[in-house]
């Protein structure tokens, strides 16, 4: 559905009415009067869409201006926007410092996360879609049920037949195994990595890269023990698992967190064939 | 409506945790939040988390050092509490998987953190917090807990007996983000507030947006007195630009303090004598401040953290994400650059009274963690402290709520214990005292329905209310935008009611919220939409705002003394003669009344007698 209106509102934003040209044209004037000489401005075309409000149905492309200052993100010239010119504009974000994962959208082009993505390495203007693949809900917010779902079809949680006998004593693990699962605990669940993935766009049933990164954290961990780690590698191995991934590496571009997700699925369709050939 | 034995609201570290231990106790604990549990910001701690774990160490230590470090306004039996169940919950997030780092044996790493006598702080590198967040999540998808994400609490349904210690709290009111539905959910057995903190309070803050303090702001209206609201914990080292947090691990791990003269301050200018750039969160944001105020700050802003002498394998080890934050938001490789760094709001050690079961005075209603005052935290927090009160009252809460006997609390709440009344200062005309307002836009406060109703009666009432106020905020499209009455309150409070505090400053203060007040009374929702509308939630998130800021510029101006982060600039001393005692406000129907009560110093098998606290 995103897809489909994205492209019907590169279509709109030709033919936007002659009153928000004024008010756009206003915008400028407002921003250049208040800017000083030196003071650069970023022109910003955002993807807009509501379902029940009259000019929203259909999506279209709305342009702001903002006044640019050393180190701004993309998320702040969102904020700024927002707070000056339109309170309507919405978008998910909260803690502005790239952990709760809130804010992954695609800026020109690309799945991008907003509080990390400085303005000043875009070209303009600057172009901020919701993520690809996924309902829009409006504006920049798209519905991330799908994508939670995939996530909780792992099985993500610790299981362990292991657990030392003293009731409340902690279990080893060598510091070679946490570095093992270091970078894929890094994931925040922005579903940056599933919404620029090509697999995951064709197949609904597809885990896809966050998932199976998720699974790779239990299976690797050597804390889990061997019977549970067949069981993980069962559950990836399924129809929809690490088999449809063809190694294109859009995930791992995508990233916010650089998780090497391709290496990660990689890795786990080896071990699952170790693990098939030992059966054999 | 939705029905359940226990509602968690918020599903920060607080709110898993209270969730998990209520289904553990055999409830059926729903959670609503309004925001996706993985969004919550106590992902972004980053230090660690305060347990007494090894040999050489012992709870009564952990407790001592928490006593202190509170500037003696901590109550032992919370403190002995959080020192006594912290070691149990931190092994119980490692059998839960949690991937904390480890020394060589294998076992859990531990290290030094600000005002510590042991190396007590347990971490998962610089991410302890997305860590241990994740690892509830867990927990919580295994279990099946539901969780009503997205969902915005506005109101919680309590009875109106005029003492709030007979009232009851039979459960909220939830408005769904996505559909803008409004829906009561009853809660058998108790409320659970685990809303974190209020940072949003401050311009500059190393909390989320979402930080709003809404847990406190609803449960002060329904009645619940706040507690110490004035102590607010400014972290010494966040980035200038962003707010963005630089854990106090940093110098745990050897990272040093520099002034624009290259003078290691904390000794050179004898801030910390002893302990230098781990003395305490107050103690090194006062003296960077200072350091700034007479001349030796660089660009007139902010002092230079230097961790480079640690050598890049070593911050790879202990540290990545400090070189990831530190780039991304500063354009500084702290690999390679000194960091920039200055005092920012980081934590509220007040908030809603509760005892060392998380019960407050309302009957039904229990509050954890951030938002929650039991007393742990005292006057100033020290690092590390804040994740296992998470876990540990977020625990307590949950399994007292669902039933199971807990030890009976020792601190008194409500006006159930000795108090005194306080002299409320407010510089304003008469008059303009009243904030109840009288219409729904500018009340949005709780229901108070005759207690001879049912409770289902009663959230049907709620939700009537909630209804109509919504309603009203967005039949007036063309009223004043919420974003510039939020900015100026926090320009106000970060202006005013900072690190250095005095009288005038405070006053000034006070006025601006209370102008605050006035506008926000013309306050309107430009976005007509039902969908998603941000506009609305953001607008009735500042109304929560405005109450806290005065809430805590009022309980700075009563306290005439200077005791952890509360600095006054005519007022230089402890005064443990007059001062132990905790400060108290009451809404009252919109008439804040100020009172006090004793801190409780007596613990297990002690008294802790107040020492000088040097560090």
């Amino acid at each position: 559905m995103s897809t489909q209106l994205t492209q019907q509102a590169k279509e709109e934003s030709s033919s936007q009415s002659e009153s928000e040209t004024t008010e756009v044209e206003e915008q400028r004037q407002e921003v250049t009067r208040n800017a000083t000489a030196d003071e650069e401005t970023y022109h910003l075309k955002v993807f807009r869409y509501d379902p029940e409000i009259e000019g929203k149905k259909e999506p279209r492309f709305d342009d702001f201006y903002v006044p640019y200052h050393q180190g701004m993100t993309v998320l702040d010239s969102l904020i700024y926007a927002r707070d000056t010119y339109d309170s309507s504009l919405t978008f998910r974000h909260s803690c502005r410092q790239a952990i709760c994962g809130s804010d992954a959208m695609f800026v020109n082009g690309s799945q991008r996360l907003c509080c990390k993505t400085q303005l000043s390495d875009l070209e303009e203007p600057v172009r901020i879609e919701p993520l690809p693949h996924q309902d829009v809900i409006k504006d920049l917010v798209v519905n991330m049920e799908h994508f939670y779902d995939q996530m909780e079809a792992i099985e993500p949680y610790f299981q362990t037949e292991d657990l030392p006998d003293g009731e409340f004593d902690e279990q080893r693990q060598s510091r070679e195994n946490r570095e093992k699962i270091k970078m894929s605990t890094r994931c925040i669940w922005c579903g940056a990595c599933m919404s620029s993935c090509n697999i995951a766009a064709e197949d609904n049933q597809y885990l896809g890269p966050a998932a199976i990164n998720k699974a790779y954290r239990f299976a690797m961990d050597d804390r889990e023990g061997d019977e549970m780690k067949q069981r993980r590698l069962e559950i990836i191995e399924q129809e929809h698992g690490v088999w449809r991934c063809q190694t294109q590496f859009s995930c791992t571009e995508v990233c916010p967190k650089d998780i090497p997700l391709t290496e990660h699925i990689q890795e786990l369709k080896r071990e699952a064939v170790k693990n098939n050939l030992k059966f054999w | 409506m939705h029905n359940h034995d226990v509602i968690v609201v918020g599903a920060g570290g607080a709110g898993l945790r209270a969730a998990i231990a209520a289904q553990q106790e055999g409830a059926d604990v729903a959670i609503v939040s309004k925001l996706h549990p993985v969004r919550s910001h106590t992902g972004a701690a980053e230090g660690g988390i305060n347990a007494a774990l090894r040999e050489g160490d012992s709870w009564s230590n952990h407790a001592y050092d928490t006593m202190k470090g509170s500037d003696y306004l901590g109550d032992a039996p919370a403190i002995e509490t959080l020192a006594q169940d912290s070691p149990e919950e931190v092994i119980q997030l490692e059998n839960w998987g949690m991937a904390f780092s480890r020394d060589d044996d294998g076992r859990v790493s531990q290290r030094p953190f600000g005002g510590l006598s042991f190396p007590r702080t347990t971490y998962a590198g610089a991410e302890t917090g997305h860590q241990l967040l994740h690892t509830m999540y867990e927990q919580l998808v295994k279990r099946g807990i539901q969780v009503y994400d997205e969902w915005h609490v506005l109101d919680l349904v309590v009875t109106d007996e005029p003492a709030p210690e007979e009232r009851t709290c039979h459960g909220v009111v939830g408005y769904d983000v996505q559909s803008g539905t409004i829906e009561g959910f009853q809660a058998r057995d108790g409320v659970i507030l685990a809303t974190g903190g209020l940072g949003q309070v401050y311009d500059h803050t190393t909390n989320a947006v979402a930080n709003t303090g809404d847990g406190v702001a609803m449960a002060y209206r329904a009645g619940t007195p706040i507690e110490d609201m004035e102590f607010i914990q400014f972290h010494p080292t966040t980035l200038p630009s962003t707010g963005v947090l630089i854990t106090e691990g940093v110098r745990g791990e050897g990272g040093i303090l520099y002034n624009s003269e290259g003078e290691r301050f904390m000794y050179e200018r004898g801030y910390a004598n002893n302990d230098g750039e781990l003395a305490s969160r107050d103690v090194v944001s006062r003296a960077e401040l200072t350091e700034v105020n007479e001349g030796r700050g660089i660009g007139d802003e902010y002092v230079h953290l230097d961790m480079r002498h640690l050598g890049e394998d070593r911050i790879v080890d202990r540290l990545e994400n400090i070189i990831h934050l530190s780039n991304d938001f500063e354009g500084v490789n702290p690999v390679e650059q000194p960091m920039p760094v200055k005092p920012g709001q980081h934590y509220a050690m007040g908030g809603v009274e509760t005892d060392e079961n998380g019960q407050t005075c309302i009957e039904g209603l229990y509050a954890a963690g951030e938002c929650a005052c039991a007393s742990v935290h005292g006057s100033n927090r020290l690092g590390g402290n804040a994740l296992p009160e998470l876990i540990v009252f977020g625990a307590r809460a949950g399994h007292h709520a669902a039933g199971r006997d807990l030890k009976q609390a020792e601190i008194p709440t409500g006006k159930e214990g000795e108090w005194e009344p306080g002299e409320l200062i407010y510089p304003v005309e008469p008059g303009e005292l009243d904030h109840s307002g009288g219409d729904a836009i500018a009340d949005g406060g709780h229901t108070a329905t005759a207690p001879v109703m049912s409770p289902t009666e009663l959230i049907k009432g709620a939700v009537e209310s909630a209804r109509s106020h919504v309603d009203a905020l967005l039949s007036n499209p063309d009223g004043q935008n919420h974003a510039e009455i939020r900015s100026d309150v926090q320009q106000s409070m970060t202006q005013h009611v900072n690190v250095f505090r005095e009288e005038d400053g405070l006053k000034t203060a006070l006025k601006q919220i209370n102008s605050a007040r006035k506008e926000y009374q013309s306050v309107g929702v430009a976005d007509q939409s039902r969908t998603f509308n941000t506009d609305l939630l953001h607008t009735i998130e500042t109304r929560n705002i405005i109450d806290l800021a005065e809430a805590i510029t009022l309980g700075a101006l009563g306290r005439k003394e200077f005791r952890g982060a509360h600095w006054r600039k005519e007022h230089q001393e402890r005064k443990d003669q007059n001062w132990l005692k905790h400060t108290m406000l009451s809404w009252n129907g919109g008439s804040p009344e100020l009172w006090y009560k004793p801190a409780v110093l007596e613990g297990e098998s002690k008294t802790y007698e107040p020492k000088v606290r040097s560090y």
